[in-house]
């Protein structure tokens, strides 16, 4: 059982507050997450190009920050630009990054114990 | 050179339309400004049937406006303008479409069926943050948007309306 704090995170959002997946300026995939379980299922489809131009543009920090209201894991994206990935070493680290946090969430030792 | 008065007629919602009629659109076209004394003397015609032509067609929606065409640059409005193509659900074009009419950054919207039935839209905005998030915070989220293409224009070639002198030519003098 997730606690309340990780039940905030973890829960989905409105659709007008989803995270859309583009590959440059107005270029959208059609991908999108409503939720931090689908936006870590998208990191491992959409076209890398798309996690290179949201990353470096801090997108995935503010919306992680804004709409999800994560601070720990915004920090993490946060940190993961300084690391300067590219390609699929980029897409592994999201991966394993968000995969990890959405399992901390939802384990019954809640989301600050790490 | 017809004399008469024209009675305009909406066949269809098409408006009858004959050579003096095409010819006084093309003066206004070209300077909308002049008076009606001056569009009647080019044309050969009495001042007071260019003014009864003009308010028919006004009337039938045949002349739908009078504006003035602004050079933005010189008024140091610098946005950028782009070619936006939105894919969609086909059961969802028509709906898209008309949202896209509501936002001021969309100055024309296009739909087209190519390969696939599809939105093309012109957009301007201040900047390319600017145009990014008009495309992904009031386009992308619209129910039935499947993807979108963006181009900015980098230059203007040419930008113009049609001149109903195109359609002078086929018609007898």
């Amino acid at each position: 059982m997730a606690s309340e704090t990780g039940s905030k995170i973890l829960r989905t959002v409105p659709r007008e507050k989803a995270f859309y997946f583009f590959t440059s300026i107005g270029n959208y995939t059609g991908a999108s997450a409503v939720s931090l379980k689908e936006f870590m299922e998208k990191i491992n489809e959409v076209n890398i190009k798309s996690l290179e131009f949201h990353l470096y543009r801090a997108d995935f920090e503010k919306w992680i920050s804004e709409v999800l209201e994560d601070a720990w894991l915004a920090g993490e994206m946060r940190r993961l630009q300084k690391f300067g990935l590219t390609g699929e070493a980029l897409r592994d680290q999201l991966y394993l990054t968000v995969s990890r946090r959405l399992k901390r969430l939802m384990s019954p030792l809640g989301p600050l114990q790490f | 050179m017809q004399g008469a008065e024209t009675q305009l007629k909406l066949k269809h919602n098409v408006a009858s339309l004959d050579k003096a009629d095409l010819e006084i659109l093309k003066a206004l076209q070209e300077d909308s400004r002049q008076t009606y004394t001056a569009i009647g003397k080019r044309l050969g015609i009495a001042h007071s049937t260019v003014y009864d032509r003009i308010r028919k067609m006004e009337q039938q929606k045949v002349i739908t406006n009078y504006a003035a065409l602004v050079d933005l640059e010189k008024v140091g409005v610098k946005n950028i303008t782009a070619m936006m193509t939105v894919y969609t659900d086909p059961k969802e074009t028509e709906r898209v479409a008309e949202e896209l009419t509501k936002s001021p950054e969309v100055l024309e919207v296009y739909t087209s069926l190519s390969d696939e039935l599809l939105i093309i839209a012109k957009v301007v905005a201040p900047s390319q943050e600017d145009l990014h998030a008009f495309v992904a915070n009031s386009v992308a989220p619209l129910q039935g948007v499947l993807r979108i293409r963006t181009s900015i224009v980098t230059k203007k070639l040419k930008e113009t309306h049609f001149l109903i002198t195109s359609h002078l030519k086929g018609l007898p003098l």
